[in-house]
Formats: C-alpha cells, sequence, structure tokens
C-alpha cells in the first residue's frame, strides 16, 4: 500500500539555541521515521528535545542541518502546505481563556476553513468524544486542566488531520483525564485512520504506543515497538522482599553493587533490575539479599531507560561511576558479608546520621477505618516503618479561599523519621495544605502542630526547625550557586563560621563544587534542584517539605534525588514530599491521596492499592488505585 | 473566512477582557477628566501674602486691587518675617511687600517700588505670578493716574488682541491633544500587551500551525484595534466638544483622515513592539517609555516644543504624537490650516508605512 509510506522522516536534524549566553544544542544528529496509522511516541525527559522536534513538524523552527520531511514535503520549504495538512497542539495549548468552549471551537474552524455546513456534525462528534457536550457556553479558562487539555485536541481536530502532533499532552493533567485523553488518541487512530506523533515524559505512556522514539539530550538513543524494547530486559526485572528488614534499606543496600542497574522500592517490595540476565537463586548471594524472597516479574519500560541511560553517557551523572553495563553478577558464595550500614560503599549522606532504626517497630497508626478494609493484606508486608513520637500533627485543617475551600478537613500525623507523601492532581489542594504546614499560610480553621509548636502561635520558631524546597526552585538566577547557599544559610541566621562549614558540606555533599562559582541560572535542571535541596538543607532542619520535587528532572536524577531523600530520613529527618507522580508515591512510608481538598485514603502504598484490587484487576496499579478512589469519591458527592 | 474569524475573535476578547475594557474606555475619560477639569496651567487663585511695613490708605488701595482679582488669594502679614515663613511653608507662592516709605515715595518724582519675592521651585508658575503681579501693579498705576485726571506716561500703548483661544483656557488646548494621548494607549500600549499576552500564552503557536497566514493574524489585530481607536478618538472629540466646550473650527473629516493615519502609525509601533517584546510586562514598558510618555511630554501636548532646548526639539521630530497634536491644536482652535494639516498629515503617513512595513518584515510564521 503506498500510505505505508513513512508519514514523517527526520534526516541528521540539529538544532541548537542561544539564550543568555549559554549554548544549548537541543538536537544533535537526530534521524527516525514513522509509519502512518499507528501512535508513535516521543519519549524523553524534559530537555531532551521534544519539543524543538515537535517545532520543526511544524514548520515553526528551522533546523540548523538536516531535513525534516511530513506527509511527503519538507517542513521547512513548504512549511504552509504542511501546516494545512497537520494538527498540531503544542504543550501549552493556545486556548483563548476568555471565549467560551464554543468560540474556541469556532475559531479554529474558522481558521482551518471548515465549511459552515460539515460543522455542526463535527462539533458533535469531538463533544461526545470529549465528554465537553454540557460545557460548550462555559469560558476555556473555567474548565480544569484536563478539560482544557481535552478542548484543545478538540480544536486540533476540527478538520481531521492526516497527521496529529501531541506535544505533552499529558503533563499535569489528572489520572483520569489522562486515560481519557489516551482513549480519544486510540479511537482517532483505530476509527479514523490517524497517525499520532505523541511526546511524553511519563516513561509508562510509552506502553500505550504501537512505536516509540526514544530521545535523550538531543540524540535518538533507540527506536521500535516497546513491547520488543522492554522485552530485552526479560528474565533482568525482579520483586524481592527480605522478611525483617526496611524496604528502604535493602534498596540502598543493593544499589551502587555491580550488576544492579537498578533498585526501586515498589510499596511492598524492591523492584531490582540486573545488568544481565540471571536466576532467582543467584541473586540470593548478592550482598544484602540473604533469606530474601525472589520473584521475578515483567519488564517496564522505564527499565529498559535507565538500562539505556546507564549503559550509553553513563546517564546524566552517574554517582561514583559504578554502573557498569558489564553483567558481573556475583554469584553464590560471595558477598557473605553485608555491612549492617548498608550499602557501605557509599558515603553516607548525613552527618548526623544514627543507625538505621530497628525494623521492629510500634504499632500503625490508626486512621480513619481505611486500615481495617485491608488489614487482610498486610500479613504479607513486613512491620511497618512508622515509629517514632508524630512531629506532625493536623487536625481538621481547613482553609478557604472565597467561597471555595481549598482544603477540606484533612487530618494525619507524620512521625520522626518518615517519609510521608501527599498525591494528587492539580488543584487538590496539596500545596496549601504544605504552605499551611510551613507557616505560610493561615488556616481558616482546624490545628497544626509542627515539631512540637503550634503554628497559630509559634510559626517563626517552627520554621526555624523546617525546610522548605518549593515547586519552583526559589533560587536566585544571578547568584552563583556558592552565593545561593550562603545567603539561605544567613536567611536561617547562621553566623560565620558554621555558615561557611555548611556551604563547603553542601558543595561536597551534593557534587556542587565545580559549579560553585556558576549562576544557579545557568544550571540544567537536576542541579537546579540539588542546589534547592541543599539550599534547604542549609539549616539542618528537622522536618523537610517538598513540593513537587521532581516535576521536570530526568529518571536518573530523580532516582539520585529518591536516595537523598531516603538517606536523610535514617538520618531521623521526617520529610514531606508532595507528588503527582504515581511511582512516586511507593517510595514513601505512608501517603494520603488528595481530591478537591480533602484526603481520600492514606496508607502505606501497598495497602493503598491492595484497596483498588478488583476482580478484573487483581494487581493494581497505584494509578488505578487513584482512580478508583477518586471516582469512589465522586459518586459519594454525587449520592449526597 | 478566516479573516473574519480573527477579527470576531478579537471583539471577543476586548470585551470580555477588563484590562482592555480599563486601557480602551477608562483610562480615556479618567484622562479627559483631569485634564478638562482638574489640571490647567492656568494662574488663578495664586496664593500671595501681603505685607506693608506702614498702612496707609495708599497701601491699602494697592492690596485692594490685588483681593479683587481672581488671579490672587491673598493673605496678610504683620511682618516681613512672618511673611517669609509663609513663604517657607509653602502656604505662599510670592510675597508683595511695600515699605514703610511707600506713601511718601508714591508722590515723590520716582515713583514708589514695590518688593515681590517669589518662590522660584516651581518655575513656570513664579514667571507667572511675577507677570500678574507687574500687570497687577502697572494697572494701579494707571488707575490712580486716570483718577487724577492724568495720563500715565507711556511711550508705547499696547492693545492686545488674543486669537484662537480668546478666553486663554489652556483646557482648549489641553482636551485636543488628549485625543492623540488616549489614540497611543489604545494604538500602541493595548496593542502591544495583547500581541505580547497572545505570544505568553502560547495561543500563537497554536495560530501559526493553522493554514491563517501572518498577514492575516496581523489584519485581525490591526481593524480590531483600529475600529477600538477611532472609538477612542469619537469618544475623546464628543466630550471635548459637547462636554468641555472647546471650539471645533476645521472640519470633523479632516480630523478623521489624520487621526487614522496617526491610529494606523500608533498600531504599527504596537505591532513593532510586540515583535521585540515576547512578554507582556516587557512590552507594556516600551510601549510606555517609548511611545506614550514622549507622546504625553514631547508632543507639544503639555509643554510647547519651541520653547524646548534645541536638541530636544530635534528629538521630538522623531516622536510620533508631535505631528498629531499639531494637527488636532490646530483643527480644533485655528480651522483647516493646510499650511500645518499637510505636512504633519504627510509625516504621519511616513511613519505609519514605516512602522507598519516592520512589523511586515520582522514578523515570520516561525517561532525564532
Amino acid at each position: 500500500m503506498a500510505s505505508q509510506a513513512p508519514i514523517l522522516v527526520a534526516t541528521d536534524l540539529a538544532k541548537a539555541f542561544t539564550a543568555g549566553g549559554r549554548h544549548t544544542q537541543a538536537l544533535d544528529g537526530v534521524s527516525f521515521a514513522i509509519r502512518p496509522g499507528v501512535v508513535t511516541g516521543l519519549i524523553g525527559p524534559d530537555g531532551a528535545g521534544k519539543t524543538t522536534l515537535m517545532r520543526l513538524a511544524a514548520g515553526l523552527l528551522i533546523p540548523d542541518a538536516g531535513a525534516i520531511r511530513v506527509l511527503g514535503l519538507d517542513a521547512t520549504q513548504d512549511s504552509l502546505a504542511v501546516q494545512a495538512a497537520l494538527g498540531y497542539m503544542p504543550q501549552r495549548f493556545g486556548l483563548y481563556e476568555d471565549l467560551t468552549v464554543q468560540e474556541n471551537l469556532d475559531l479554529y474552524a474558522d481558521l482551518q476553513g471548515v465549511p459552515k455546513a460539515a460543522r455542526a456534525e463535527r462539533y458533535g462528534e469531538l463533544m461526545h468524544m470529549t465528554g465537553l457536550a454540557p460545557f460548550t457556553r462555559r469560558l476555556a479558562g473555567r474548565l480544569s486542566g484536563g478539560m482544557k487539555q481535552k478542548l484543545g485536541l478538540a480544536c486540533t481536530l476540527v478538520r481531521a488531520p492526516r497527521l496529529l502532533l501531541l506535544d505533552e499532552p499529558t503533563v499535569g493533567v489528572d489520572p483520569v483525564s489522562r486515560r481519557e485523553l489516551w482513549a480519544i488518541v486510540d479511537r482517532l487512530v483505530k476509527g479514523e485512520g490517524m497517525s499520532v506523533l505523541l511526546s511524553t515524559a511519563y516513561l509508562d505512556e510509552a506502553e500505550r504506543c504501537n512505536e516509540v522514539v526514544l530521545l535523550h539530550e538531543g540524540k535518538v538513543l533507540d527506536q521500535g515497538p516497546p513491547s520488543a524494547m522492554s522485552g530485552r530486559m526479560a528474565g533482568r526485572t525482579w520483586a524481592v522482599t527480605v522478611p525483617g528488614r526496611r524496604h528502604r534499606d535493602v534498596q540502598a543496600e543493593l544499589e551502587g553493587q555491580s550488576g544492579v542497574v537498578d533498585a526501586l522500592v515498589q510499596g511492598d517490595h524492591v523492584r531490582l533490575v540486573t545488568g544481565s540476565v540471571a536466576m532467582s537463586e543467584e541473586l540470593t548471594g548478592m550482598p544484602g539479599l540473604e533469606g530474601a524472597r525472589i520473584e521475578s516479574v515483567p519488564p517496564r519500560f522505564e527499565d529498559v531507560f535507565i538500562d539505556m541511560l546507564r549503559s550509553s553517557s553513563g546517564g546524566t551523572e552517574p554517582r561514583d561511576g559504578k554502573y557498569l553495563p558489564t553483567p558481573a553478577l556475583p554469584v553464590n558464595g560471595e558477598g557473605e558479608n553485608p555491612s549492617p550500614e548498608g550499602g557501605g560503599r557509599r558515603r553516607e549522606f548525613c552527618e548526623h546520621v544514627p543507625p538505621p532504626p530497628k525494623p521492629a517497630c510500634c504499632a500503625k497508626m490508626a486512621v480513619d477505618g481505611w486500615e481495617g478494609e485491608n488489614s487482610g493484606i498486610s500479613a504479607s508486608i513486613p512491620p511497618s516503618p512508622v515509629c517514632g513520637e508524630p512531629v506532625i500533627q493536623v487536625d481538621n485543617l481547613r482553609r478557604r479561599f472565597g467561597n471555595f475551600w481549598a482544603v477540606d478537613g484533612v487530618s494525619f500525623q507524620v512521625n520522626r523519621g518518615e517519609i510521608f507523601g501527599l498525591l494528587g492532581a492539580n488543584g487538590a489542594g496539596k500545596s496549601t495544605t504544605f504552605r499551611m504546614l510551613c507557616g505560610l499560610l493561615p488556616a481558616s480553621s482546624g490545628s497544626l502542630r509542627v515539631a512540637g509548636l503550634d503554628l497559630r502561635h509559634a510559626a517563626a520558631a517552627a520554621r526555624a526547625r523546617i525546610g522548605y524546597m518549593s515547586q519552583k526552585f526559589s533560587l536566585y538566577g544571578n547568584l552563583s550557586v556558592a552565593q545561593n547557599l550562603d545567603f539561605f544559610a544567613s536567611a536561617y541566621g547562621l553566623s560565620n563560621m558554621p555558615r561557611r562549614e555548611r556551604q563547603a558540606w553542601a558543595l561536597a555533599e551534593f557534587e556542587l563544587e565545580k559549579y560553585a562559582d556558576q549562576l544557579s541560572g545557568d544550571l540544567s535542571l537536576g542541579y537546579k534542584q540539588r542546589l534547592a535541596m541543599a539550599c534547604a538543607l542549609m539549616h539542618r532542619p528537622e522536618i523537610l517539605f517538598l513540593d513537587e520535587p521532581t516535576s521536570g528532572v530526568d529518571p536518573l536524577a530523580r532516582r539520585e534525588f529518591w536516595r537523598r531523600i531516603n538517606a536523610l530520613a535514617r538520618g531521623g529527618v521526617t520529610v514531606l514530599v508532595t507528588t503527582h507522580f504515581m511511582e512516586e508515591a511507593e517510595y514513601c512510608d505512608r501517603l494520603a491521596i488528595m481530591a478537591a481538598g480533602r484526603i481520600l485514603a492514606m496508607d502505606e502504598p501497598a495497602a493503598v492499592k491492595a484497596g483498588a484490587r478488583a476482580e478484573g484487576n487483581p494487581s493494581p496499579s497505584m494509578e488505578d488505585a487513584f482512580i478508583r478512589l477518586v471516582e469512589a469519591g465522586e459518586a459519594k458527592e454525587l449520592a449526597a | 473566512m478566516r479573516l473574519k474569524g480573527l477579527v470576531r475573535k478579537e471583539f471577543l476578547q476586548i470585551v470580555r477582557d477588563p484590562s482592555s475594557i480599563a486601557i480602551a474606555f477608562v483610562m480615556p475619560i479618567f484622562l479627559l477628566v483631569l485634564f478638562g477639569y482638574g489640571v490647567s496651567l492656568d494662574a488663578d487663585r495664586l496664593p500671595v501674602a501681603l505685607v506693608a511695613e506702614e498702612p496707609s490708605p495708599d497701601t491699602a488701595d494697592f492690596f485692594a486691587s490685588l483681593e479683587g482679582s481672581h488671579y490672587f488669594s491673598t493673605t496678610h502679614a504683620l511682618t516681613q518675617a512672618e511673611a517669609e515663613q509663609a513663604l517657607r511653608r509653602g502656604e505662599v507662592n510670592a510675597i508683595a511687600h511695600l515699605r514703610a516709605d511707600f506713601a511718601e515715595r508714591l508722590r515723590g518724582p520716582d515713583g514708589a517700588p514695590i518688593q515681590v519675592i517669589l518662590n522660584g521651585v516651581d518655575a513656570n508658575t513664579a514667571r507667572l505670578t511675577q507677570g500678574y503681579v507687574e500687570g497687577a501693579w502697572g494697572n494701579w498705576l494707571a488707575r490712580r493716574a486716570a483718577s487724577r485726571g492724568q495720563e500715565l506716561a507711556t511711550p508705547v500703548k499696547l492693545e492686545q488682541r488674543i486669537w484662537f483661544n480668546p478666553e486663554v483656557k489652556s483646557r482648549n488646548f489641553l482636551v485636543p491633544g488628549l485625543v492623540a494621548i488616549i489614540m497611543t494607549l489604545i494604538g500602541t500600549l493595548l496593542t502591544a500587551l495583547v500581541m505580547a499576552r497572545e505570544w505568553e500564552r502560547g495561543t500563537m503557536e497554536a495560530l501559526l500551525v493553522t493554514p491563517a497566514s501572518m498577514t492575516e493574524v496581523l489584519l485581525g489585530k490591526l481593524i480590531a484595534y483600529f475600529t477600538l481607536g477611532t472609538g477612542g478618538m469619537l469618544l475623546t472629540v464628543g466630550m471635548a466638544v459637547f462636554l468641555f466646550e472647546v471650539p471645533l473650527r476645521g472640519s470633523f473629516w479632516v480630523l478623521w483622515v489624520c487621526a487614522s493615519l496617526f491610529l494606523l502609525a500608533a498600531l504599527g509601533m504596537g505591532l513593532t513592539i510586540s515583535t521585540l517584546a515576547r512578554s507582556q510586562f516587557v512590552a507594556g514598558q516600551i510601549a510606555i517609555i517609548g511611545t506614550f510618555l514622549p507622546a504625553f511630554l514631547l508632543s507639544g501636548f503639555l509643554f510647547d516644543i519651541d520653547s524646548m532646548p534645541a536638541m530636544v526639539q530635534n528629538i521630538t521630530h522623531i516622536i510620533v504624537a508631535r505631528y498629531f497634536v499639531s494637527i488636532v491644536q490646530t483643527l480644533f482652535l485655528a480651522g483647516d490650516v493646510w499650511a500645518v494639516v499637510l505636512p504633519n498629515a504627510a509625516a504621519l503617513a511616513l511613519m505609519a508605512a514605516i512602522f507598519l512595513a516592520i512589523t511586515w518584515r520582522k514578523s515570520r510564521k516561525r517561532l525564532e
């Protein structure tokens, strides 16, 4: 068939940007082709060059070298013809927020030259597909994030394009809307035979694509069907549980060992990716895995990505350069010498780290009856790590903006040394809760105790004992790394000597020495994040608040970041973290799922997931659990 | 169809966006009321302290002539020191000081001197006050001479006729100039802001990949804001003529044509700015510093260009508003003086062409 000719071909594409003296090679010799009639995923972390590639394909940018042909036309030379034939939805889609849903549709129909006669039918289809039919008269600015995204898609589709380019359509969208968006894309491809090129930073979305182009730092790492890629990881992925030990400690010990590509806490087990195919019996010989229960689990796309990053350039910044791609797995008999510190080769993160707490632990916190429903499944879970005295006590916290309750009756406790996660979509009330906990925003009602201090009366005293890292990394971009550290230390009242000591510690610990004199605005996102965390730690806080700390950083930097968080928690620092990454929720000791200002569920990650177990879905993911809880919450609302 | 869609979109946005309404309608009305009623360059009720070292019927008579004038608001001070304190405190702008020998020397051959002390901080007011006090002095002397049946000996007799603005109301001169200011606001500031907003919100990127050409996108903006600017012009001219009773001596249609030329130049500047600055903040800054303030200060709207230093006068030639202010003031107060209107209109047309051409060349259907 003629239509089997590739619909988009990139040859040796290169594109660089220079801004403020900083030269960025966004794309560097990119070549690939995509087939018609399928969904091709353009996958890579932020800064990989996805948006640049999309804009080149839409004829909005001119390549420095190479060419890109779309639908048989040169996207640079014939940009008008290309634009007339494709649909492009930019990352922040251009919805006119002061126009209604209908007016936005009309505008794009006018611009795309859709004949008046054909409109009614097309609008009907689109509104049905996106579920926006009841809202046609609403201003676009008043729609939720997910609805805006669907309207953006509808506007792009007013004239059915042959090729649809979607630039990160699922960023910042709640999981329910994310599923709906994917359902729409599937329908377009299967029903209308459209070709779709979709970029995303969520690696789990790769599995929904027919084909994947893996992009990293402006280069194509690999291309092919995702199943074929993850197939290469077959026999290398394991679920590990060591009875009587905390997952976090097991993970810390595994990570950094040669032959280990990746080790992650996944709720009730540690997920281990090995450098080569191995038998589970062989693994039990690894240090730290004595008496472990090891099961083979199916590979995921993220494993491929991590494996590739670690084996290619060594990733973003390999810690200690230890991630060798060599399949040097220790065989039985070796390593019978587990170091009690866990991962003893690694430098300890905090100087004040005490020996790891005993795994034996006090009773689990009872939480609003949620516990009871799932107590049956916790038999197989090692004892809860929850122990120590509560350092954060929140009781029936509420906050109102106008007549809207951003936080509506939230209660929880967090104990010393615990990692507590708040999981929820944008607008669920996570950040508002956080700001109240940090004493940045007064509560409308309810009580709040942080580090034993009532925030109503002793906000300043409480703030001296907490560290806060905000969503946007509030650093001074035109100060150098060292100056930022110095400023934040002095802002927390550190006097000269300890300030210098602490600064030296931060530069060493976060491996920022090389960059000490560089402007922090010029750092890459991953380094900015490190610096922001270092700044929040200058005054040795007991409690650390992290607001969406990992959004936008690549998976390796994210792992690095969580390694630091884990080390801090081991040192007795209490960590509160908000996230909208479902998988990150798994790294927490306990988590609360929030929606519309309320806590829908609060428990250990495994128990939360177990709560969503259903007939057709025996091992639900965190996302499944989240969606189920949100839907149940909505159903309750409707019934009330 | 595409252009119609774009223009409709612009109007819907103008209607829904409070900041457009504020800039297009609230600001002009505010400025008109401010300049129509509030700000006045006329000196009226200037506070003056009167000191007579030795009060006599003559001093009382002279002071009475000042008290009776609406140009002054007088206060009597007993001593010079007291008057100086009032001047220092800013309670009065001037002191009229009559010496103890005033009455005696008045009858002498050389006449009597008066001392006038002025607060020179505000040079303009000081000069006005000086002139008015001197005028009042001259009048008083003339009246005094006349009452005795003598003619005051002056070599030349001054007969004044004030043309074009016989009542010498500064309102008549300020309000027409406001048309230029208001059209700069709408044409340049508002247009630059709304274009920058399209870049900021990512709507421009979505527009660029539609089949609509850049020309259509620009024309859509041009048509919408041209209409809005014309509305602002009609509002200002209407209020000037009907509310503030400024005479419109020239032809309304000539005014209309010239205003349209100016509006095109202003829109051209706004669109040029938006090709340089893609954030609302920067666009707003450039528009205010680069066009609005010069239109206010250097166009001849407030300050007479001919009395500026030569270098500043040269600078005013690149201020678009200058040509229009000169046209409006002439059309309102003097009538259709072609010698003024035509060269200025030609300058406007040239500047409109330059700015629109720059916009044209700079706007590409690309993001770089």
